[in-house]
């Protein structure tokens, strides 16, 4: 039910993000979406890409901070409401969301999610039928 | 009838027959002392081995420069011999004992007799005389006391010049600043970084120290410091800063001062042999030469150091003085022989930084100390690789940095700021690390 996501550590520093980049494109790895959340100091580089455990492997070898982080890849309709409707359910069962962000495939509204805890957010997700993707989806 | 007179206030010196010798007194004087000081070292087994293997007997000492023919002493000989080892008489004759930081695992003992605590307080009164504090003033310290000798050192410094004396000791400003105000604070002794931090809370409070107070005098000293950083001070207090020399193992604050000519410090020369010397090669370098500070310590009985390597660099200025005072003239430190920082009046090597460090396994073994200084303080910066990105979430990662801090600050006293880097983000030097880096403009 959910798909796995690169986390990578940077630093607030010029040449940091294209040595991450150079090192996938000539591993031939699509990213697919991405987000870059920072503090003052460094920053969380996030991505979807269509081979995430290659990538991880990759990255890793070349003593970069990566972590393969397991997140939900919600799958909405691109229309005005949705988003907040699927936050709502989870958040009105306790579920909170750690992080976020979105991105369009294929046509339908994709919500990437962290959230806490992740076991109660899966029951939900079945019970109320919300659309998710998958690994296979990215490849 | 005081043991201990008081001079006028009209008098300039504090101790005129001691202060105001020539050269060749004092000299002469030395002689003897390091004579009787090495007769003292010789009741002790450790010294007695070292003197006798280097063929050193009291009347070895003829005239001054006969001084490098001892063996040098070391803070590591110190720690060897923890915590009694380099006594010099029994411990019923010491009454009190100050210990270094103590914070390195490895402190460093120093024991006085009642005797070397007196003449530690007379070289304290001597200073604060010169730069025209008399009984009249009133005096605040607001230096750590405890094992720290900046705080019991200007205490009974300052009560044996008859000052009545504040024992205020660090930290809560707002209580310091009630303090000068309500008890009429003449004289103030602080590191120079928490001066300014004072006077930051000053104007937050809307004191005016050049009308509220009555501040005129500042020891300011314990904490390496600048030229530009001391006009700074004078000029926000509107007082006269002079800098203050001391080291816990000669005894404390007091070993030398500024006068009012502000052209270096006076080294008391009939407490003290005072030599420069090239880290390196350990020969004497010429006047006005930096070179490391070697200390023998001439008037002390419960453990005088012979030759003591105090690793701080810096030169003579002068053997002369217009104050009258021909008590050698010795520049403001510029700097250490060894690795350790010197921050807010404490001592820090990098190795305690290290140890905390690794006691975490998410950090990786690369880090790097940064020490700079704005306006108004010494700050250090530590920043250390992160092993592996164990997290994505951000709070998680602020809470490692919070515990490093936390635990930081248990060490060494003093709360860092924490940077996580990635892995392989730190310069890596061939050889030895470079693991501090001082962008403080304190050695100029």
């Amino acid at each position: 039910m959910t798909i796995k996501q690169l986390s990578i550590f940077i630093e607030n520093k010029s040449g940091t993000l294209i040595r991450v980049l150079d090192l996938l494109s000539k591993a031939n790895i699509q990213i697919i979406a991405s987000t870059i959340a920072d503090t003052k100091d460094y920053g969380i580089y996030r991505v979807v890409c269509d081979q995430p455990t290659q990538a991880y492997l990759l990255l890793r070898e070349n003593g970069i901070n990566v972590q393969l982080a397991d997140v939900f890849a919600l799958s909405i309709d691109d229309t005005p409401g949705q988003a907040a409707e699927a936050v709502r359910l989870l958040s009105s069962e306790g579920v909170s969301i750690l992080y976020m962000y979105s991105f369009l495939w294929k046509g339908k509204g994709v919500l990437v999610m962290r959230t806490n805890p992740s076991e109660k957010a899966k029951e939900i997700i079945t019970i109320k039928k919300i659309g998710f993707l998958t690994e296979a989806d990215f490849r | 009838m005081s043991k201990f007179p008081v001079p006028d206030n009209s008098c300039e010196f504090f101790d005129q027959e001691h202060e105001c010798m020539t050269r060749e007194q004092i000299e002469a004087l030395q002689v003897e002392r390091l004579k009787e000081t090495i007769a003292r070292c010789m009741k002790n087994p450790i010294y007695k081995q070292r003197l006798e293997e280097a063929g050193i007997t009291p009347d070895s000492i003829t005239c001054v420069a006969d001084v490098r023919k001892l063996p040098f002493t070391t803070k590591q000989d110190l720690r060897e011999n923890y915590p009694f080892g380099l006594a010099c008489v029994p411990l019923r004759d010491c009454v009190r004992l100050h210990s270094s930081s103590g914070t390195t695992g490895n402190p460093t003992v120093i024991l006085h007799t009642q005797n070397d605590l007196d003449e530690w307080a007379n070289q304290v009164a001597r200073n604060l005389w010169m730069v025209g504090l008399r009984p009249e003033d009133v005096f605040q310290n607001s230096s750590g006391y405890g094992m720290f000798t900046g705080g019991l050192g200007f205490q009974y410094g300052a009560e044996r010049l008859g000052m009545l004396t504040v024992p205020a000791a660090a930290g809560n400003s707002l209580r310091q600043i009630k303090f000068i105000r309500d008890f009429g604070t003449t004289a103030l002794h602080a590191v120079p970084s928490y001066v300014t931090r004072l006077y930051e809370v000053m104007q937050e409070q809307g004191v005016d120290p050049r009308k509220d107070t009555q501040l005129k005098v500042l020891a300011i000293g314990a904490e390496p410091h600048s030229e530009e950083q001391r006009k700074r001070i004078e000029n926000m207090l509107g007082v006269k800063a002079y800098n203050s020399f001391g080291m816990s193992e000669m005894c404390g604050p007091g070993v030398g001062f500024e006068c009012k000519e502000q052209n270096g410090l006076h080294f008391w020369e009939d407490y003290y042999i005072v030599e420069i010397v090239d880290p390196e090669t350990l020969e004497p370098v010429p006047d006005g030469e930096i070179g490391e500070l070697i200390l023998t310590s001439i008037c002390r009985e419960a453990m005088p150091l012979i030759r003591y390597r105090t690793r701080d660099l810096t030169r003579v200025l002068g053997r002369t003085c217009p104050c009258g005072r021909n008590h050698i003239r010795i520049d403001r430190m510029r700097g250490r022989s060894d690795d350790m920082i010197v921050l807010r009046g404490v001592n820090i090597f990098p190795i305690q930084i290290e140890k905390i460090l690794m006691q975490f396994p998410e950090l990786a073994s690369n880090y790097l100390i940064t020490l700079t200084s704005d306006a108004d303080n010494d700050n250090m910066l530590v920043e250390v690789e992160l092993e592996e990105l164990f997290t994505d979430d951000f709070p998680r990662l602020l809470d490692l940095e919070k515990r490093i801090r936390r635990a930081l600050k248990d060490e060494i006293l003093l709360t860092p700021h924490v940077k996580l880097v990635p892995k392989g983000s730190l310069p890596v030097s061939e050889g030895k690390a470079v693991r501090v880096v001082d962008k403080r403009k304190v050695y100029q």
